[in-house]
């Protein structure tokens, strides 16, 4: 195996460090020796041989931490692999990313897991996290072997791309987790609910003859996980929260102190299902874009703390299997290059704080799961983004690192880019190259 | 017999959904379709229009009369119809509609007429195509030749269509005849409501500016109009009524529960008739039936849209309605 140079070190020159949880905001100098952050603000040392990068009074932020993306490795690699999937983090800003289990075979056997991390390290672009799968197969049956799949380098557990079938089975898998320590995140539907719906239920999907996917078949598992979640203690993790309804049930089990997190994805508070009239199936996800009403209550629950964290779902798929019947498509779109522009945009329309868009992708994301990244701190890994806020641009095909490209989003004008990517202080990404460093 | 040329060519290349209509377009189809009547009862029954035209019925779903009507159509019109249905093409071999659709387009279609199970193929591909596409029914969205034919019919009945009411009843949840004709009664002037269990309605109906009945007494009450829709008879079995003896019990239609609309109401159905289910007993009002006017009126219906959609640019002379 090609062993990468793991620790990097360099001076990164004027730049503005900004990590709310740390409560850094400062203009100046930063020194990574080995990976780690040796010291910030006026840098006086400079060892020999550190190479020096001039920052353009960007703004450094912690690498963004995605706890919610499907790399398709192993299985599907015509869709996505960990190292086309890693250039797409690296290049909007992710140096941690989560892998979901739904790949084949299945991540649930250490493995599986052990498989995907070597392989990201030969990767060497961002870390990479694996998910293990709830249940052996994601059937629904019989619970993964946790403990094992921690112990090999799991951070969660999640079925996802399915609910955990049953409420049966998701007291046993919260009970179960508690030896580990990790989350069980699901993937909240009703698929009896849901009966082969394709987008959202509504006027939209009235008027274009399409099936629907009413609220309430997320709402309802919401609630279900929410009081098993009551009986049993545990970790529970609720996935790509969409609808106004499921907001207000989360909020509720925090009011209640029930250990309930969070996430939602960029297309759930930038688009609606009006999205499907013009964009086809790349408008096409589970849990489907849903109506105003739930995109501003998504919103409010970024901006209040009922929502933890932005996570992408990103979800690739080829090209001959998105250009096709609505209804046969499959469910996904990629996320992972275009979601830190989104969450500007919602600062940029002051709906969010700059302070709180970072800590929704870095700083709790990371705390959350539990990832010893996140922050900005001497000793700290020398994990970062560098944005320029003042940028926009035009989603264009080559905007994207992915192997797929099924994005919503394409020929969007989005605000704030990502600059450089820093991981374990090795450059990882750099947009002025136009191109991937090389590693 | 010389025709006055239509007064509305459509200046569009594709048939998709009612609304891509204007009133006037509406009009001058049914102006069109009305010369083309005459043609069935004349001894030779075609017109040139569409000569050397090929024509391709591109069917994924079974259908019987629809397919059937536009191939009379054309071949009215001296166009060459190909039928294709995915029992016996390379569908089965697992190509994608995309790749069918180009072939048949560089094999040297002109016109596409798509029935497809999935909602909004036909619009998706009118743009990966360069030939007319004509949609003859898609999903649960649009057929809008059957509004349409339906809305000729009424009129011929009726002589007018504005100010009508009409009770569609039934499955309009997931019935595209019911769409296509909402959308159309509602530009042409008439009152729309439907009728149907609560399980067969959408939630959102109302959004259409329609009215919505639980109780086919009440639904019927002054329509001029009655169209029936078809049960489809596996929505017992995924849950949506309780049986079909009840379904028909409330909304099948019966000579006394006609009483029940305006005494000149005329009886629709876009057909195949489930007999027994939305209609029993309909040899006691067959002058208020006008089923089988819709099916006489669906060919030429189809004749005009097929020659005002693909006829245009020819020879003035090969250009002209049947004369």
């Amino acid at each position: 195996m090609h062993q990468r140079e793991q620790r990097g070190s360099f001076l990164l020159r004027n730049v503005r460090m900004f990590d709310p949880v740390q409560k850094v905001d400062q203009t100046g100098d930063i020194l990574v020796m080995d990976g780690r952050v040796r010291a910030f603000g006026v840098v006086e040392e400079l060892p020999p041989s550190v190479p020096v990068i001039e920052g353009n009074r960007g703004l450094l932020v912690p690498g963004f931490v995605d706890v919610h993306a499907h790399f398709r490795e192993p299985g599907f690699e015509y869709k996505e692999t960990i190292e086309t999937g890693s250039r797409a983090a690296v290049s909007g800003g992710f140096t941690s990313v989560c892998v979901m289990a739904n790949t084949n075979p299945v991540n649930d056997h250490p493995g599986v897991t052990r498989e995907m991390i070597r392989k990201a390290n030969e990767v060497g672009l961002c870390r990479i996290f694996p998910i293990g799968a709830v249940s052996i197969g994601l059937k629904g049956e019989t619970l993964s072997e946790m403990v094992s799949l921690s112990e090999a380098g799991c951070v969660a557990f999640s079925d996802d791309g399915l609910p955990v079938r049953t409420a049966k089975l998701m007291r046993r898998a919260l009970e179960y987790s508690i030896m580990t320590g990790l989350p069980v995140i699901d993937h909240c539907e009703d698929r009896d609910l849901s009966d082969g719906g394709v987008m959202n239920e509504g006027w939209v999907s009235t008027t274009l003859g399409l099936k629907g996917i009413p609220n309430a078949s997320e709402d309802v598992v919401i609630a279900r996980d929410i009081e098993v979640l009551r009986l049993t203690g545990g970790h529970l993790h609720i996935a790509h929260l969409s609808t106004e309804g499921g907001v207000r049930l989360v909020r509720q089990a925090k009011k209640d102190g029930l250990p309930v997190t969070a996430e939602t994805c960029p297309h759930y508070f930038s688009l609606t299902d009006e999205c499907v009239r013009h964009h086809h199936t790349n408008a096409k996800m589970n849990p489907p874009l849903r109506q105003e009403a739930d995109r501003k209550a998504v919103i409010e629950g970024l901006a209040d703390g009922t929502i933890d964290m932005i996570a992408t779902d990103h979800a690739p798929h080829a090209s001959h299997e998105k250009e096709r019947e609505f209804d046969q498509a499959p469910f996904g779109i990629i996320g992972l290059e275009t979601a830190f522009s989104l969450g500007y945009g919602l600062v940029e329309r002051g709906d969010l704080s700059l302070e709180r868009l970072i800590c929704l992708m870095s700083n709790n994301p990371a705390h959350h799961f539990s990832l010893p990244v996140g922050e900005i701190r001497v000793g700290g890994l020398a994990d970062f983004a560098l944005l320029d806020l003042s940028r926009r641009q035009t989603v264009q095909n080559d905007f994207f690192r992915s192997k797929s490209r099924n994005s919503p989003f394409l020929g969007s004008v989005i605000g704030g880019e990502v600059q450089k990517t820093f991981m374990d202080g090795r450059l990882v990404f750099d947009r002025m190259q136009d191109k991937e460093v090389e590693r | 017999m010389n025709l006055p040329p239509p007064i509305h060519a459509l200046e569009k290349k594709h048939l998709l959904s009612i609304s891509d209509l204007s009133v006037p377009e509406i009009e001058g189809i049914f102006q069109t379709a009305e010369s083309f009547l005459d043609l069935s009862s004349r001894s030779v029954r075609k017109v040139p229009s569409l000569r050397g035209r090929i024509i391709v019925n591109l069917f994924y779903e079974a259908s019987t009369r629809t397919r059937t009507s536009f191939e009379i159509a054309g071949k009215r019109l001296s166009a060459d119809v190909i039928n294709i249905t995915t029992t016996q093409s390379s569908v089965v071999k697992g190509e994608s509609l995309l790749d069918t659709v180009r072939t048949i387009e560089a094999l040297g279609a002109d016109g596409i007429v798509i029935r497809h199970s999935s909602s909004g193929v036909p619009q998706w591909i009118s743009s990966q195509v360069n030939c007319h596409v004509i949609n003859a029914g898609d999903g649960l969205r649009e057929h809008p030749t059957q509004a349409l034919l339906d809305l000729f019919t009424i009129q011929k009945r009726k002589k007018r269509l504005s100010g009508l009411t009409v009770a569609i009843v039934g499955d309009v949840l997931h019935s595209r005849v019911a769409r296509s004709n909402i959308a159309a009664m509602q530009m042409m002037g008439m009152k729309v409501r439907v009728v149907g269990p609560p399980t067969l309605i959408p939630r959102e109906a109302k959004q259409w500016g329609i009215d919505v009945f639980h109780s086919l007494r009440d639904g019927l009450e002054q329509v001029d109009v009655i169209m029936l829709l078809r049960l489809q008879l596996e929505r017992q079995a995924s849950g949506f009524i309780p049986s079909i003896e009840e379904y028909s019990r409330l909304f099948g239609l019966s000579p006394e529960k006609l009483s029940w609309a305006a005494p000149d109401a005329i009886v629709l159905h876009p057909g195949p008739v489930n007999r027994g289910i939305e209609i029993q007993g309909e040899e006691m009002f067959s002058e208020r039936s006008a089923v089988l006017d819709q099916v006489h009126h669906g060919v030429a219906v189809r004749m005009a849209i097929l020659y005002l959609l693909m006829a245009g640019g020819r020879p003035e002379e090969e250009n002209r309605a049947p004369a």
